[in-house]
């Protein structure tokens, strides 16, 4: 299906801590064909400074309404712009793009830090109704907002905060081992910082398991024009994040 | 979008466009990557990424960053190759109805003309020079920084081709109308101009240059008054067409251009922004003229009255 350029309008922009954002835009054609994984490409003003557009994941979709949420954190002057856009206002949006999860296996396991567990929820959605387990990391109870979003889609979710004031003290990294030995999976899908997910494949390697990973990296295009986002592949070959990814699978991508 | 190609066409050194607008090196991919989005068939020419000899991977680390209406880039040059460009990409844009052509890179003289030599092939419109690289016998310094090596560039390039030849010059130079009679003279067949300016930004948190290869190009709009000056500059010194480019973001960016002695113009960084930019200033165009009753664009080239 061709990829839209669309002005989507916004139905709703709230706030879930701080400096954490949902907004929800209605958007039948990003809806329609939209994948876990993939992420939209989105312009923040119309001023020319910031210039370019900021990708943020496909957080969650609800085809009833035809609605995409997107959840975002406040971290500099582009994210400012957005956290300002009003409901009834409309946002300047490409999308969907890049590649995916690939919905495969019986058993998943969800492994998500601070923002990267934001795709792995319409992920979890799609994925039911096979029993979905997620394991979510964040430095402490006032980030972890995640819970409720995934209550409906998932059958057990382990939480890690840094302090402790959440679940298990520590990180993901410490409490992946013991899950992943009693879990049995077939298929671990992570996303979140790059030292987060390299223990992830680390682990998934020690076990055999196939695992899927979604990187982050500086756009300009989106679209795969400009190469700002590229990496090495284990093939030899280069990747583009933004067309090739931004999911890849443990292994195929060396350069992250 | 109807557009009113009798208005709006140019003719650059030979190469048929339907419209003054193309689209800049690198920043269009091949052009099949924006085909979701804009009508290829209107645009005036795809301008495709710098292809080199052999492929190349490009630069390590962060490869762009935001500066005040602009950004810097150090892509490095990542490209598949010339032998996978004629092979495998150029059929996929010979699709569409539009002229493609090809920037070329070379780290030698020699490799420039052999790159040449290679693209005359069916489906390739025309030859731009990118000259902004290093030349790696002379110890680094961009061909197109010394006008003797920028002239050596064309006269190798004309001798193997049969294709129009557009030098594209950097603006990273003291005295831009020496760089482009230098080329003009060595039989080059039109001048695109600007190419980036070099630029530089400096993470303050961790004292660490922003860009992976420290220094990068600047463009978007924070260059378009200094491009703007020097397409005046050069179509005033020079008989061959001028390409003008830098910071178009709009129809009007596009007609100051044209104003100054431009033939034709490319957008670039634009297309990041919003990727329909080349039609739609096309069409912006096409009013700009229409309300003025000007019946072919050509009529406006370098009518600025500076006296
Ligand atoms: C595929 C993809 C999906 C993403 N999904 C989400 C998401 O769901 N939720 C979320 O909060 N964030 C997400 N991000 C990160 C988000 O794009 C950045 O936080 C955002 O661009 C910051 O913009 P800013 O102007 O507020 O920050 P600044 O730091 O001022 O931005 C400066 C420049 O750096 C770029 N930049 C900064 N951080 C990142 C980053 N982590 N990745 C890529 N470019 C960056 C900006 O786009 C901008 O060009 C995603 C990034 C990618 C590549
Ligand atoms: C990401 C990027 C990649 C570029 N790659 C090339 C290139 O390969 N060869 C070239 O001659 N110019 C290249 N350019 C320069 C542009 O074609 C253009 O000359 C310049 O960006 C100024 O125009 P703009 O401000 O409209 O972008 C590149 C520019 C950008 C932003
Ligand atoms: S962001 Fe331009 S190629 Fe990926």
């Amino acid at each position: 299906m061709p990829k839209q350029h669309v002005q989507a309008k916004v139905v709703q922009h709230i706030a879930y801590n701080e400096d954490v954002r949902a907004i929800t835009l209605f958007a039948p054609s990003l809806v329609r064909d939209s994948q876990p994984g993939q992420f939209i490409h989105v312009r923040v003003t119309e001023q020319y400074h910031p210039l370019l557009r900021r990708p943020i994941s496909i957080c969650d979709i609800d085809h009833e309404q035809q609605t995409m949420t997107l959840v975002y954190r406040i971290i500099g002057e582009g994210t400012r712009l957005l956290a300002a856009v009003e409901p009834g206002g409309l946002l300047d949006c490409m999308g969907p793009l890049g590649n995916g999860f690939i919905l495969q296996g019986n058993r998943p396991l969800l492994v998500g830090g601070g923002m990267g567990v934001a795709p792995l929820v319409y992920l979890a959605r799609m994925l039911c109704p096979q029993p979905v387990e997620v394991l979510l990391g964040a430095r402490s109870k006032q980030e972890m907002f995640w819970p409720e979003l995934f209550a409906a889609v998932c059958k057990n979710i382990h939480i890690t905060t840094d302090d402790g004031s959440l679940g298990t003290r520590g990180n993901t990294i410490d409490v992946l081992p013991q899950l992943i030995q009693t879990g049995n999976y077939d298929m671990i899908y992570t996303c979140g910082p790059n030292p987060m997910m390299r223990g992830v494949v680390e682990q998934a390697q020690k076990y055999d398991i196939p695992c899927q990973i979604s990187l982050e990296k500086h756009m300009a295009c989106g679209v795969g024009a400009c190469l700002s986002c590229t990496c090495g592949a284990s093939d030899g070959k280069r990747r583009k994040v933004c067309t090739d990814g931004p999911v890849f699978w443990a292994g195929e991508v060396t350069e992250w | 979008m109807m557009l009113d190609y009798q208005q709006l066409s140019v003719d650059i050194a030979g190469i048929k466009m339907k419209t003054p607008v193309m689209t800049g090196s690198g920043t269009f991919g091949f052009g099949v990557e924006y085909a979701d989005y804009v009508d290829l068939n209107s645009v005036g020419a795809v301008v495709v990424k710098g292809t080199t000899l052999q492929p190349r991977a490009g630069n390590r680390g962060q490869r762009i960053a935001e500066t005040p209406a602009g950004m810097l880039n150090c892509i490095g040059l990542e490209n598949p190759g010339v032998e996978e460009f004629i092979g495998n990409i150029l059929p996929q844009i010979n699709r569409y109805d539009v002229p493609v052509i090809v920037n070329i890179a070379g780290n030698t003289v020699e490799e420039y003309g052999q790159l040449a030599k290679l693209l005359n092939v069916p489906g390739v419109a025309g030859i731009e020079l990118n000259i902004s690289c290093p030349n790696v016998k002379q110890g680094g310094l961009a061909f197109g920084t010394c006008p003797d090596s920028a002239a050596t560039v064309v006269e190798i390039v004309k001798k193997n081709t049969h294709l129009p030849v557009i030098a594209k010059l950097s603006p990273n130079v003291t005295d831009i109308v020496a760089m482009a009679a230098a080329v003009e003279q060595a039989g080059a067949d039109a001048i695109s101009l600007i190419n980036t300016l070099i630029g530089m930004a400096i993470d303050i948190h961790s004292w660490r240059p922003v860009l992976g290869n420290v220094i990068g190009g600047l463009s978007g709009p924070a260059i378009k008054p200094v491009a703007v000056r020097m397409v005046w500059q050069v179509a005033k010194a020079v008989k061959i067409p001028v390409i003008g480019m830098g910071g178009i973001m709009t129809a009007e960016d596009a007609v100051e251009f044209l104003l100054a002695g431009a033939s034709a113009v490319a957008v670039g960084t634009a297309n990041f922004v919003n990727p329909g930019t080349a039609t739609e200033i096309a069409q912006g165009i096409s009013d700009y003229l229409t309300k003025r009753g000007i019946t072919q664009v050509g009529q406006i080239v370098g009518k600025v009255q500076t006296e």
